[in-house]
């Protein structure tokens, strides 16, 4: 048995799952620390069906916390960007894209030094050890908490990057970094956004990873925890605490996979709909799509490989504003729902609020909801549905209508029919579908090496770096017959010996899914639990 | 004579990254560089290529270097205009016009910046009308200008001046080997000519025509239509190949990024699989065995879902594509100008270029189609 929680901004699911069959599900409300949440979710399973820790086999975590922080720019640590460099890329310093409201949230503390490498692996300039340590003091006085490092060819030369890790650690002891080659790839501005986005969010990295383990100890369980990565794949809580971006899109891709396995449909539009956010992505052929090239990470340009998701500041906690034109969001009083909405004895108009005044939910108490203007109302509603249609919109690739499958505790606050759209689908289990995606994640195996091509072909030396992948995934867990290679990227190393190329290659499977015990299994002694992800 | 406005600068850069046929460099760099420039206040003006005097003296500026390094070590911005500021003091005389030398890829960009660094106009043309690997395949070399005296400049401010040399691929030997000593990316300013050379060589409007399609694009893209269509409306052309890039097989090879492309199709009747040589440019598509298109013509890779331009350095595994065949401008297709950039100049030698279906879309615009004076959409 596994179970697959899913901690959004406004509330925590939690899904009990054996096999493809869901034998339990809970939805709570997100406490502000996050670990009673986690184990009011945890008990609500046991409530609903009764089991013993010791069943568990594997604990999987999807989160969107970090979505959250970075559209509402909030809980994020003051930050800096130290780019290795000068005197190259100074027409365009770190940030020079970033949203204003954005940079301002972080602080927009960018260091221009000397440094970084060429091509060939010779220094552009030799590292500056003084103008580092002027940058870190700076850093200090401006009580900066986390520091993104990135230098000019780092993928292939980090030497840059480790030693001025050294330097600002020394001047600010206990801060956060945060190096651009364990992050990214070639690509300098894109490599970096997404650098200075992970040091940003670590500071929440440690809160949120703290509160769900103190969770499991709670509730007694003592099974693997893994937390879901944006492409599906799940990794251990110590590789989360240090790239807290790689979890970035994991809601969104969460909710697709969970609603392809509910729908049944593999072309669609996916609307998930929490509590402060209303993620848009299109499922071809049962795979969330693809971000082509470029991704938009917050607003911030960037080139993981990420599914394609539109997000937009519409949940059940959005604020309605009322006025000339009555609008829903960005604002969302989130996981204080059960306290601030008129429902619940508050005093803030959310969109919870409106449902329940449309009879769309049975929530609170219904008579608060009914003294809320009939006109405020349908016209919150109805701006609800328009911006959640354009939405939908903006992500479909062809005139004809697509079928949409809502999922996520929201999406009661859209019509049987969006405008533009086809018939939305409301799939059972609908509310804790991310839950169900993050149980039924998949797992990847890596191959990130250095190979001398020499006497070998590329072809040889590709071929066994695949095998070593698909080996490592089903290292991890992974089902043999549904081994996929999703990633190749190679970087030629030019300044080592014998045609050098660095390759990445990254295999991904759908976990081993345990069978029902059989009748005649004498004990019942628990299934060895799943091999560990590779990081 | 127009201005470039702010709102035309991002779609000059996407058409620019269409035509660059996979190379040219990264067009949202020098985007970013030429927006932050017309935020201080300065104007950028083109002029029609016919409206200058014969006597002008124009410079074609622009960056040289494999793409593959130009997304990482990115430019400080003022390596043309060192180089620029170089040449005119070599020569004793200052210029008058600026002009790109190939309009595909990050080179349409620069002119617009050293235009907003010096005040100088630029000439709404180029000498390519896509993008070539070597400093010898522009029009003006083609057709007779002299290619010294020629400077080019790094991120450090050094400058190497060419003078004397015989022939635009002794330039293209020299000029290449010190860019690589100099990492791998320099500025370059030359050759000098008169307006009449210019008005005689320069592939015309192609500015204009990047801003078209690049407008094009962002439009498709707001009315859900396809964005394929919508550039080849613009450009004239059509579609080789749908398909998803299952190979990459590139190397950086004496300050090329050199390789091989794999597709495997998503739409059958256009064929089973397609191979891309590439030379930082796509220089032939063969597809399930057979030439589908070649150079001189333009072999463009956009995605298959957005338009955006899919280039050399960022193609990679997975990805979704449409393949292009653009014809090539007149110019291009003499047979003194096929010995330079056609098939056999680029190894090919076996295979012969034949002018297929079409024309080269800037060579449907008059200068009254200057900016955006005169769009259909």
């Amino acid at each position: 048995m596994r179970i697959g929680i899913d901690v959004g901004g406004t509330n925590t699911d939690a899904v009990l799952m054996d096999g493809t069959d869901v034998l339990a599900e809970v939805k709570t409300v997100t406490t502000r620390d996050v670990t009673a949440g986690i184990v009011g979710a945890l008990r609500g399973l046991v409530g609903a069906r009764d089991f013993s820790p010791a069943q568990i086999q594997a604990v999987m975590i999807g989160t969107t916390h970090f979505t959250n922080a970075l559209v509402e720019g909030r809980r994020l640590a003051r930050t800096a960007a130290l780019r290795l460099a000068l005197p190259a890329t100074e027409g365009l310093p770190p940030m020079v894209d970033w949203p204003d409201r954005l940079r301002q949230a972080i602080g927009g503390h960018a260091y221009l030094c000397h440094g970084g490498h060429e091509f060939d692996g010779r220094q552009i300039s030799p590292l500056d050890e003084d103008e580092i340590r002027r940058a870190a003091s700076d850093m200090a006085a401006h009580g900066v908490r986390s520091v993104a490092i990135s230098s000019v060819f780092s993928p292939v030369n980090a030497e840059f990057e480790q030693r001025a890790a050294d330097i600002v650690t020394s001047v600010l002891p206990g801060v956060h970094v945060s190096l651009s080659h364990e992050i990214g790839r070639v690509g300098l501005l894109e490599r970096e956004n997404a650098t200075i986005v992970n040091a940003c969010l670590r500071d929440l990295a440690d809160q949120i990873v703290d509160a769900i383990g103190s969770a499991l100890l709670t509730a007694g369980i003592s099974a693997p925890l893994y937390l879901s990565q944006n492409d599906g794949t799940l990794m251990d809580v110590e590789y989360a605490r240090r790239y807290p971006v790689a979890t970035f899109a994991s809601g969104p891709t969460n909710s697709m996979r969970g609603a392809a396995f509910l729908s049944g449909l593999a072309d669609c539009a996916v609307v998930d709909i929490g509590g402060t956010t209303t993620d848009v992505g299109i499922l071809t052929r049962g795979f969330p799509r693809e971000a082509a090239t470029e991704v938009d990470i917050g607003g911030v340009r960037s080139n993981f490989r990420m599914p394609d998701v539109l997000s937009v500041g519409i949940g059940g906690g959005s604020l309605v504003h009322a006025g000339a034109e009555i609008s829903v969001g960005p604002d969302s009083v989130g996981y204080e729902l059960g306290t601030k909405a008129l429902v619940f004895g508050g005093t803030m108009l959310t969109a919870t609020d409106l449902a329940v005044a449309a009879g769309l939910a049975d929530i609170g108490d219904a008579r608060r909801a009914g003294r809320v203007d009939r006109e405020l109302v349908r016209g919150g509603l109805d701006a609800i549905a328009v911006t959640v249609a354009a939405a939908v919109d903006r992500m479909r690739t062809s005139p004809e209508p697509l079928p949409v499958v809502a999922v996520g505790g929201g999406s009661i606050l859209i019509p049987n029919k969006l405008p533009g759209s086809g018939e939305v689908n409301r799939p059972g289990h609908y509310a804790v579908a991310n839950a169900i995606g993050a149980a039924i994640a998949q797992v990847g195996g890596e191959v990130d090496r250095i190979f001398a091509l020499g006497a070998a072909t590329r072809e040889e030396v590709l071929a066994a770096a695949k095998g070593e992948a698909a080996s490592k995934a089903i290292a991890a867990g992974a089902r043999p017959d549904s081994v996929q290679i999703v990633e190749v990227d190679e970087v030629p190393i030019a300044y080592l010996p014998g045609n050098a190329v660095r390759v990445r290659i990254k295999a991904v499977g759908d976990l081993q899914l345990t069978a029902d015990r059989p009748p005649c299994r004498a004990d019942n002694a628990p299934e060895d639990p799943p091999a560990g992800p590779v990081r | 004579m127009w201005n470039v406005g702010a709102d035309m600068v991002p779609w000059i850069a996407a058409g620019a990254g269409i035509l660059g046929t996979g190379g040219g460099g990264n067009p949202y760099y020098g985007q970013l560089h030429v927006l932050r420039l017309l935020r201080g206040g300065v104007e950028v003006r083109v002029v029609d290529a016919d409206e200058l005097p014969d006597d002008a003296l124009c410079v074609s500026v622009g960056g040289m270097g494999a793409p593959t390094i130009g997304i990482e070590k990115v430019h400080r911005g003022d390596e043309p205009l060192v180089a620029l500021r170089a040449l005119e003091a070599h020569a004793g005389r200052k210029a008058g016009y600026l002009i790109s030398g190939e309009i595909g890829g990050s080179n349409a960009l620069w002119p617009l910046a050293v235009a907003a660094q010096t005040g100088l106009a630029v000439i709404d043309g180029d000498g390519m009308g896509r993008a070539f690997p070597e400093l010898q395949q522009i029009t003006f070399s083609i057709y007779g200008v002299r290619c010294t005296p020629a400077a080019i400049a790094d991120v450090k401010h050094n400058v190497a001046l060419f003078d004397n040399l015989a022939d635009t691929v002794t330039l293209e030997r020299y000029a290449r080997a010190v860019t690589v000593q100099m990492g791998g990316s320099s500025g370059y300013a030359y050759p000098l000519m008169s307006g009449k050379q210019v008005k005689d060589f320069a592939v015309k409007r192609t500015i204009t025509l990047a801003c078209r399609v690049g407008r094009a694009v962002s439009e498709a893209r707001r009315d859900h239509n396809d964005p394929v269509l919508a550039i080849l409306g613009h450009t004239g052309g059509e579609v080789v190949f749908r398909g998803k890039v299952v190979d990459v097989d590139r190397r950086m090879v004496a300050g090329f990024a050199r390789g091989r492309l794999k597709l495997d199709t998503l739409d059958p009747g256009l064929g089973a699989s397609l191979e891309i040589d590439l030379q930082n440019e796509y220089l032939i598509a063969r597809r399930d065995g057979e030439v589908a298109a070649v150079v001189p013509d333009l072999i463009c890779l956009v995605d298959l879902t957005t338009g955006q331009p899919v280039t050399t350095e960022i193609v990679r595994y997975g990805l979704r594509v449409a393949v292009l065949r653009v014809p090539a401008p007149g110019l291009l297709t003499t047979p003194e100008a096929l010995r330079t950039v056609g098939p056999a100049a680029f190894g090919y030698g076996g295979t012969e270029y034949r002018r297929g279906e079409g024309i080269y879309g800037a060579e449907r615009l008059t200068a009254a189609d200057g900016g955006l004076v005169a769009s259909p959409g």
